[in-house]
């Protein structure tokens, strides 16, 4: 079984303008232990994703579907029960470490709270408790530390304090949701190498939600690949990146520069797609070389086409790469 | 040899950095975020600038531009010091400079038609011109940069990321500038639509023969775009050259570092590849490291760096460093190519 398994999950939000589409029928089961990318640019909906997980939608959003861990449902349960699993089992890491800690609070007073919470520690144990935390994820000089403020880190170091937040009470499941996007990249190395020495010392299933196809590449075992809310293709990623199968796969690695080669960074033509209303055909078509008339009316089921590869869309692997060629 | 059309000598920016507990008549505590910067660029081709945040990048170039007060020469076409002139004589070369920003919207007069926003410029530098020929000139740059002209009407708020640079674009394009100074145009950006305007880019470039200086702090888009580029790190230059010597045979440890740690679309080299790791945080830049600036962080770090600013070591290009020289983890990720 399955640690995580996300069955058709849907999320939509009212507003004013008319309802927005941002979770279209997705579905992924996440292993024990495994480190799991879901990639997409903004508007993809791979953020929405992982907040309607841990019921952190926004008020005008609702979820639907299902998300059962370990066997259990826990999509749309109460606040109060949602509370034991949030940080005790499924942590999460957000994008920006300032405004997504209290900046009154000292860091010793937030961590402590997580673990007097969860585990019901003395404040003492629990703020000796951080403090090793924070040594783990390498803050230098962590006992004196632990009793500063958020402000008083640089932004590598906070991104550090978030993710030891996280791991306080060793979760299953690690939600990352763009870590490293805030940073520059020399600490942006650090933090994906840290990240990752901390999964398998720790054994947690980690979900890293990114923009940035590289940092899938050296950090995860399999991705998933999001447009216009649904998924696109679903892949180990070795095959992903030296054979993708989905237009969409095609044209974001295309579009990509890279360091250490001179591709020519072909754009992908047109805009993103406008999420508004109910979705119809498959959201990739009108930028697609490949689009036929079927991609305008009907959305492509995501299919298996070889073992743990699976992608939707209605044209086959063999027309795209033969036109590649 | 032919002139450059821009020469940069000895940059520095300073600025007073006042806080509330300090008395008035104490002397403020100087920060100095460009510290003794220069470059040649000759007519068209790209420089690149580049470093992580807080190096400085964006002061320069706003220096360059005198919206910051600045030491040093800017020489145009090796004959003008921009820093020496006044506001007046400088509008006459104002024209000739534009400028594009990182936030597309941000940038933008949101209560501004597209059409308005363009022509703005030409108001202001052509005022001779009539309006049904600022007109026309609006739609042919609105055409040029990948616009319809039906969204002349529009504002900037009913337009995606993409294609709000693009009407950013226009609007540094209309005057028809010599030298575009693009300050991380694309990194708001998403990947797809990133292409999109650095396509745009390389097209205007070659089509007007523009200049360009090139800011950003994306290693792997600099290599596509510029000919030449500049890495600063807390004010200072470290390593200035042409971008194919600089990105295939890095010399300074901090180049190194920096390319060690751009994440590559390959899972096979990136789990082969070896981490470059510079010790510790970003010193304050109120308090520089005596000598060399990256001394208390690199990982060749010795005693003459702490006691002597590195000349540059000219091997080809500008190497601000004591020990300069290849190093094997860079080389071996950058031969994959």
């Amino acid at each position: 079984m399955a640690l995580l398994d996300v069955k058709d999950l849907n999320v939509r939000f009212e507003t004013p303008e008319g309802e927005i589409h941002a979770v279209n029928g997705v579905s992924f089961a996440l292993e024990k232990g495994e480190a799991l990318g879901i990639v997409g640019e903004s508007g993809s909906g791979k953020s929405q994703l992982s907040f309607s997980i841990l019921g952190l939608l926004a008020a005008n959003g609702k979820a639907s579907g299902s998300v059962e861990f370990e066997g259990r449902e826990i999509l749309n349960l109460s606040e109060r029960e949602l509370n034991k699993i949030r940080a005790d089992r499924i942590a999460m890491v957000f994008q920006d470490p300032m405004t997504a800690l209290n900046p009154y609070m000292r860091i010793s007073d937030q961590m402590a709270e997580v673990l007097m919470l969860h585990k019901g520690l003395s404040k003492r144990d629990a703020v000796a408790e951080a403090a090793h935390m924070l040594d783990l994820v390498k803050i230098p000089d962590a006992k004196n530390r632990v009793r500063l403020f958020p402000h008083e880190f640089s932004g590598g170091m906070r991104q550090r304090v978030m993710i030891a937040m996280a791991l306080l009470c060793k979760p299953d499941v690690l939600i990352a949701d763009e870590p490293t996007t805030a940073l520059d990249v020399t600490v942006q190395a650090q933090i994906m190498d840290l990240l990752g020495e901390l999964r398998r010392e720790l054994g947690m299933a980690t979900v890293l939600i990114t923009h940035d196809l590289g940092v899938v590449a050296g950090f995860c075992e399999r991705a998933i690949v999001m447009y216009g809310g649904q998924v696109m293709e679903q892949s180990p990623v070795d095959p992903l990146f030296a054979n993708p199968t989905h237009p969409y796969t095609r044209g974001l690695l295309g579009a990509l520069p890279r360091l250490d080669a001179g591709n020519a960074m072909t754009p992908i033509r047109g805009n993103p797609p406008n999420m508004t209303g109910a979705p119809k055909g498959c959201p990739f078509c009108p930028r697609c070389d490949f689009a036929e008339e079927i991609c305008a009316q009907d959305m492509p089921a995501l299919t298996q086409f070889s073992e743990g590869r699976a992608r939707a869309c209605h044209r086959s692997i063999e027309t795209i790469e033969e036109a590649a060629a | 040899m032919t002139t450059p059309l821009i020469e940069a000598r000895d940059i520095r920016v300073t600025f007073d950095i006042r806080r509330a507990s300090d008395l008035p008549w104490t002397e403020p505590p100087k920060l100095r975020a460009v510290n003794g910067v220069s470059f040649k660029l000759e007519q068209g081709k790209t420089l690149g600038i580049v470093g992580e945040s807080g190096c400085g990048k964006s002061t320069l170039a706003r220096a360059l531009i005198r919206m910051l007060p600045a030491e040093g020469e800017v020489l145009w076409e090796g004959k003008t010091d921009l820093l020496t002139l006044s506001p007046r004589q400088m509008l006459k070369y104002r024209s000739d400079i534009q400028m594009i920003f990182q936030d597309p919207l941000a940038s933008l007069d949101p209560r501004m038609t597209v059409g308005e926003i363009i022509a703005e410029p030409l108001r202001t530098h052509r005022p001779k011109m009539g309006r049904a020929a600022r007109k026309e000139k609006v739609r042919e740059m609105m055409e040029k940069v990948g616009l319809l002209p039906n969204q002349i009407n529009r504002y900037p708020h009913e337009f995606s990321g993409g294609q709000c640079q693009r009407i950013g674009i226009a609007r540094a394009l209309v005057v028809e500038p010599k030298l575009l100074i693009c300050d991380e145009p694309v990194s708001a950006l998403d990947v797809s639509i990133q292409a999109q305007v650095i396509a745009l880019l390389e097209d205007l470039r070659r089509d007007l023969g523009l200049t360009i200086i090139f800011i950003a702090h994306d290693l792997s888009v600099v290599r596509h775009v510029c000919d030449e580029v500049m890495v600063l790190y807390l004010g200072q230059m470290m390593e200035a050259g042409a971008t194919e010597k600089l990105f295939t045979e890095p010399q300074h440890p901090y180049t190194q570092a920096l390319l060690s740690a751009v994440p590559i679309p390959d899972p096979e080299v990136e789990r082969n590849k070896t981490l470059i790791a510079l010790e510790g945080d970003l010193p304050s830049p109120l308090n520089p490291p005596s000598g060399c600036p990256l001394r208390t962080r690199c990982p060749r770090a010795s005693e003459i760096c702490a006691s002597k600013p590195p000349t540059e070591e000219v091997a080809g290009r500008q190497v601000f460093c004591h020990h300069p020289g290849p190093a094997a983890e860079v080389q071996a990720v950058l031969a994959e190519s």
